[in-house]
């Protein structure tokens, strides 16, 4: 399965990564290899095989209902590059 | 043309844990903006979630009572998408293996008619932050109080035909998850938030139409009127030889419509992946046990039991069972008082016509069941009439003395004194001589007339079953 430029701009979009027009055809060069990877790999038949969810094969542990945090937020606003009233400020998001 | 409805509900819960769901930060309500939101919340680099055992819990609890598939083994995944309000740039969520699977609620129409609705499935997943869009010179403020806080999302199957049908399948869901006590499942809160999917097809056709989804509904009320304005919309677009286009709509309660969200540049495309910061979750028979003995009796099992136990009618034990803690207050009233049936017609009409009134949930009447209890121990005594008793509920909402003290104070004892109602008989027989006469000559239906005016004179509190009978003797001796 070969992708294209387009597929690249799609999937670099939804990354929020920038990739240009000319790092466009190598990259999609590098996802086709990926992708050829991956077929072959599906071609091993797994129709008696669990999906994997996680390679570790422990559970996961549980955390008692304790509100154990407290306000940290004047030392983590400091991170920020804006803040205003307790908010972080960021640049306008509009639906 | 004749078209039916297609609807499908995802109703978000928030889960009442105290802390978040993979964080040790607290949920309450209302807190100072981001003083709930710890390194984990914020996505700091290096910190990972584990996950709050009491959610777990509650979102067991909620598939017990549904009598849904539990999933022995569920798994976190991650969706992805940016937002300011979601610093992770992912939402952990469950896709493939959630914690609850297939399961079912019936909901009952105004008819009495029922209905099973299937329930999809419902899985965990982490609330988002709040995003400010007013007043910061042109920046957006965020909030991320409420980002990690445990949500059950609910997914019903496409089984809804109508917007009646609708709000009676959210306001089953609402009245189970308070029973179970697993959310605040406020509506103008947020703590319970509906999507309906809405389509529509031609009668008798299989497949479905194309559906929209609309959201940004936050009360029963709404998501009538948002779903009926949808139908309307889509039956008028397909009549007129255009096509539904499968979109997000945000539903306006001021302009009382739906309106497409401009659409995003890209499709949806979230990206689906196992959560590797998550373990695989594994519950055991012991566990699901343990939960299941936690179980309260749910409103269709006691609604059942007040039909049985209390002699009530299906509707009225529908209606008492609505909340847990109406049919909590009914059942101390009933038993306080000895008397089941007058306990629901009082609870039914009087109490909820008042909390109505006021708008006041029930744990805040200022009548306490055990009140309503002595007050109806006296009309089931004779100390008092039925219509008294409705003045005497009247001051028990300003009043804290107790029920016999006010009825002594305002002197509302029925009168049962043969003397003195012997008086008021004699005084409506000679202001009335035309009834007295009609009566005698065979009008049989003017006593209601008399016994009215000897009650009106006792001003309700002689005992109207003595006076009709001295009428009767008195009027007939002469």
């Amino acid at each position: 399965m070969a992708l294209d430029k387009s597929e690249v701009a799609k999937i670099a979009h939804l990354a929020r990564l920038h990739v240009n027009d000319s790092e466009a055809v190598e990259v999609a060069n590098r996802i086709t290899d990926i992708l050829a990877l991956i077929d072959q790999m599906q071609s091993v038949d797994t129709d008696n095989v669990a999906p994997l969810a996680h390679p570790l094969d422990v559970v996961q542990r549980l955390r008692a209902d304790v509100a154990t945090a407290t306000d940290q937020r004047q030392l983590l606003q400091q991170l920020a590059p804006a803040s205003e009233d307790g908010l972080y400020l960021v640049p306008v998001v509009l639906e | 043309m004749n078209w039916e409805t297609v609807i499908g509900l995802e109703v978000h819960v928030q889960l009442s844990t105290v802390s978040k769901l993979f964080s040790g930060s607290a949920t309450k309500f209302g807190a100072e903006p981001n003083s709930q939101a710890n390194i984990y919340d914020l996505a700091l680099p290096g910190t990972l979630p584990v996950l709050n055992a009491a959610a777990l819990g509650m979102a067991v609890k909620f598939g017990l009572g549904i009598g849904a598939e539990i999933g022995r083994r569920s798994v976190f995944d991650r969706k992805n998408y940016f937002y300011p309000d979601l610093p992770k740039g992912y939402q952990v969520s469950q896709l493939d293996f959630p914690i609850v699977g297939k399961g079912s609620l019936m909901i009952t129409m105004d008819d009495g008619s029922e209905k099973v609705i299937g329930i999809t499935r419902a899985h965990m997943e982490e609330d988002a932050g709040k995003s400010l869009h007013e007043d910061f010179h042109g920046m957006t403020g965020i909030d991320l109080n409420r980002a990690g806080t445990p949500l059950l999302e609910i997914v019903s199957d496409p089984d809804l035909r109508s917007a009646k049908e609708a709000v009676a399948y959210l306001k089953k869901l609402h009245s189970i998850i308070r029973y179970l006590d697993i959310s605040d499942a406020i509506m103008a809160q947020g703590s319970m938030r509906c999507d309906a999917n809405v389509s529509i097809r031609r009668r008798g056709t299989k497949e479905f139409g194309t559906r929209t989804e609309i959201k940004n509904i936050n009360s029963f009320k709404f998501v009538e009127k948002a779903i009926n304005f949808e139908v309307r919309r889509q039956q008028e677009l397909i009549e007129d030889g255009g096509r539904v286009v499968q979109e997000t709509r945000l539903y306006d309660a001021d302009k009382d419509e739906t309106r497409s969200m401009r659409s995003k540049e890209v499709a949806n495309d979230y990206r689906y992946f196992p959560e590797p910061d998550l373990l695989p979750v594994v519950i055991d028979e012991a566990y699901i046990a343990a939960i299941k003995a936690t179980l309260p009796e749910l409103p269709d099992a006691r609604g059942a039991r007040f039909v049985s136990e209390y002699k009530l009618s299906e509707y009225d034990a529908g209606v008492l069972v609505a909340t847990r803690e109406m049919a909590d207050y009914f059942e101390t009233v009933a038993n306080g008082s000895g008397d089941a049936k007058l306990a629901a017609n009082w609870v039914s009409q009087d109490l909820l016509g008042l909390l109505n009134k006021h708008n006041w949930e029930i744990s805040q009447s200022p009548i306490q069941a055990q009140r309503l209890a002595d007050l109806i121990k006296r009309i089931k005594d004779g100390t008092i009439s039925g219509k008294i008793a409705k003045t005497v509920f009247e001051s028990m909402l300003h009043d804290t003395a107790s029920v016999d003290a006010i009825i002594a104070a305002k002197g509302l004892q029925q009168v049962t004194d043969t003397g003195a109602i012997e008086q008021l008989v004699d005084t409506v027989i000679s202001n009335n001589p035309d009834q007295v006469q009609q009566f005698r000559a065979g009008k049989e239906q003017v006593i209601g007339f008399l016994v009215g005016q000897a009650m009106q004179l006792s001003k309700g509190k002689a005992n109207p079953a003595q006076v009709n009978e001295l009428l009767r003797n008195k009027m007939k001796a002469k």
